[in-house]
């Protein structure tokens, strides 16, 4: 990301960098839609799109039935036919019923169609725990979808990357599923530079630099493993963060130049581990720089139950903290 | 309502079509006809793994497609609208490309046969996962009001049996909310592969459904190109006029198995094709034509001759062209190159 020192800055939570980045993207291209349920009139649940509906009309903010295929197969129509949709699945738990569109139809359209008919198009959607969301408003979706070639998919943790990213989204050519922890969007604030930038899809990024051993996250866990690197360098312990930012494609060159560093990696994902992101990373590093290593491969994940429960004492145990994952830190540097 | 071939007529309502395009039309149901059984007899031996036939589609599809109006209207097809893709302008040609499944084929030869696509002619491209353009079509023809792009519209069409997906209803739901203007055409030639319509819905009559979504509803006669046009036409008017979309179903028949893969024998009796081949669209509109004086018996003749050569010379030339390379199957993943890890 290109900011420089002396460029404007606004400080925004996620849920505002959301909020502005779309509003530019409608400002800015008349092809722009945003379509799904409460987008409109309602301004979405978490009030994203607030206003968006008496500034630029009920035809480019559409508030769509209760139907996800369709919202997501609509705007892949729209996208055929020229113009930029951004479709919202209110939250991630419910793609499901979508799930046809984004994997046989979204990802495949330019591939079946040997490049003669293009779907650029996001889908966005809320999805994450530790806000007492239940079975069904708390999912991690990633892993269903980073198994299919044709899709794009973020998972930004910072205000500055989810504009950077959603813009770069917006402009890609092709389908990108652009995942927004809820937690995260009025938790975190940060300096936001107000003019046009983007982010290229599939940059990790180094947010804490260590010299000890590799911790590679995204999302709200991103957050948390900055809080518990910071406690262990207070025992001594120099620990590097990558935020992974982009999911599909994934940034090789950064983990492969921080674990030839720090020679032990640490993988920290909310999602369930089997068949997770972090076993693709996993085999990836062994595949690639297992002699590098002076240590097994760890992932710190979510354990392999379907869902956190509602009652605290459910979501807490599914869910990692800070201080969890210094344990984990502390054990692995410790090896 | 029952399909049948309507009867010979002097007095031929031909309902707005001239003479030219009443030839056009029985012109390509003869195309279509050569092609189904050329597909057919490829497979047979053993040059094609697969071919799929629309034998009993012809009127409907020659009908519709003459209602389409070209380089405005997008058409989003299913697999067995080879009459439709023919008749609003692809060529024999890049039939039989997709049926070899040769590089220069729209799909490079990646999906099976019959899934037409063309920006040119503006088919949009599906895949072989039933209803799932459906919405597409609806969202294709909300981009065109979008824009406010007047006399465009977008004919859709899928099987019977097809509208027993969500996504069907979905689509049908959000073009009434709406307006849109789209045509969804229904083929219902009484068969989904081996279930009939008695296992598909509870109430037979797909046109109906249209009271429910508040759009109008049309059932008509498949094996009549002209009644179908005039349909279609009508629909396809309407949408263009900005008031909105249709359901229209017309009734047909699927007279061979589903797919060279099939063996319908196994689900339908000889009798029941043999007893709806008396009302075979394809001689039917012969009949008419010739009774009506649009076109002699020796017109006829001559035009099944030059139907014939014009598909043997694009099998030939088909076939004559390169397959897709090992190194094809690594492109349009994405825009430009591709990795999964950068
Ligand atoms: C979603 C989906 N389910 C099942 C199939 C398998 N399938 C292919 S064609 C077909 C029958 C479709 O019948 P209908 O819609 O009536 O069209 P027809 O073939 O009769 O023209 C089925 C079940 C599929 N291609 N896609
Ligand atoms: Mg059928």
């Amino acid at each position: 990301m290109a900011v420089s020192t002396q460029e404007q800055t606004t400080t925004m939570n996620n849920v505002e960098a959301v909020r502005h980045t779309l509003y530019e993207a409608m400002k800015n291209d008349d092809r722009t839609v945003i379509l799904g349920e409460d987008v409109g009139a309602r301004g979405n649940v978490f009030l994203i799109t607030k206003d968006f509906i008496e500034e630029f009309g009920a035809q480019r903010v559409i508030d769509t039935p209760i139907a996800e295929a369709s919202i997501v197969g609509i705007a892949i129509g729209m996208a055929m036919e020229g113009l930029r949709p951004i479709a919202e699945i209110q939250f991630a738990d419910f793609i499901y019923p979508a799930f046809n569109q984004i994997v046989g139809e979204a990802a495949k359209t330019r591939y079946r169609s040997n490049g003669e008919y293009t779907c650029p198009m996001v889908i966005r959607t809320p999805y994450g725990g530790g806000v007492r969301g239940a079975l069904s408003h708390s999912i991690s979706i990633e892993a269903l979808f980073y198994h299919v070639p044709g899709l794009k998919i973020v998972a930004p943790a910072f205000p500055a990357d989810i504009k950077g990213l959603l813009n770069a989204a917006i402009d890609d050519p092709d389908p990108v599923l652009f995942l927004e922890h809820k937690k995260t969007y009025r938790l975190i604030k940060g300096e936001v530079p107000t003019g046009h930038y983007t982010i290229p899809l599939g940059k990790a990024n180094v947010v804490r630099p260590g010299t000890q051993l590799t911790v590679v996250s995204y999302g709200l866990y991103v957050h948390w493993a900055l809080d518990a690197a910071n406690a262990l360098a207070n025992e001594g312990y120099d620990v590097e963060v990558i935020d992974l930012r982009s999911i599909r494609p994934m940034d090789k060159t950064t983990i492969l130049t921080s674990v030839e560093k720090t020679r032990k990696l640490l993988i920290i994902h909310e999602d369930n581990k089997f068949g997770g992101i972090g076993a693709e990373i996993s085999a990836m590093v062994a595949e690639e720089a297992l002699f590098s290593l002076d240590a097994p491969i760890r992932r710190h994940c979510a354990p392999d139950v379907p869902a956190m429960g509602y009652a605290e004492p459910l979501e807490h145990e599914y869910m990692s903290s800070p201080t969890k994952m210094a344990d984990a830190m502390r054990e692995l540097v410790r090896f | 309502m029952a399909k049948s071939a309507p009867p010979a007529r002097e007095g031929l309502d031909k309902r707005g079509l001239t003479d030219e395009q009443l030839r056009a039309i029985f012109r390509n149901m003869l195309l279509q006809r050569a092609l189904d059984n050329r597909g057919f007899q490829l497979n047979r031996q053993g040059k094609v793994p697969f071919a799929l036939g629309s034998e009993g589609h012809e009127a409907l599809q020659a009908g519709a497609a003459m209602a389409f109006s070209r380089g405005n209207d997008i058409l989003a097809p299913y697999y067995r609208d080879l009459g439709l893709a023919l008749g609003i302008g692809l060529s024999p040609y890049e039939i039989l490309l997709s049926i070899f499944a040769r590089a220069a084929d729209h799909n490079g030869g990646r999906q099976f046969p019959n899934h037409y696509s063309s920006k040119r002619a503006g088919v949009m491209s599906f895949s072989s996962i039933l209803a799932a353009h459906i919405p597409h079509a609806v969202g294709a023809a909300y981009a065109m009001k979008l824009r406010g792009e007047k006399n465009r519209a977008v004919l859709v069409t899928c099987g019977d049996g097809t509208t027993s997906e969500g996504e069907w209803h979905e689509s049908m739901n959000f073009a009434a909310i709406h307006k849109l203007p789209v045509v969804m055409l229904v083929e219902n030639n009484e068969w989904a592969i081996s279930t009939p319509l008695d296992k598909q819905m509870g109430q037979p009559e797909i046109w109906k459904r249209a009271a429910g979504y508040g759009m109008p509803g049309v059932r008509f006669n498949g094996f009549d190109p002209i009644e179908t046009y005039a349909v279609v036409k009508n629909a396809l008017d309407r949408a263009h006029r900005g008031e909105g979309p249709s359901l229209i179903e017309g009734v047909c028949y699927r007279f061979l198995a589903h797919s060279t893969d099939d063996n319908d024998l196994t689900y339908r009796t000889k009798e029941e094709v043999t007893e709806h081949r008396k009302d075979d669209p394809v001689p039917g509109f012969e009949r008419i034509l010739t009774g009506a004086g649009v076109m002699t018996v020796a017109d006829v003749e001559a035009m099944k001759k030059d139907v014939l050569r014009e598909t043997n010379e694009a099998t030939d030339h088909a076939a004559a062209m390169p397959y897709p390379v090992a190194s094809d199957l690594y492109t349009h993943v994405y825009e430009g190159a591709y990795q999964p890890w950068l």
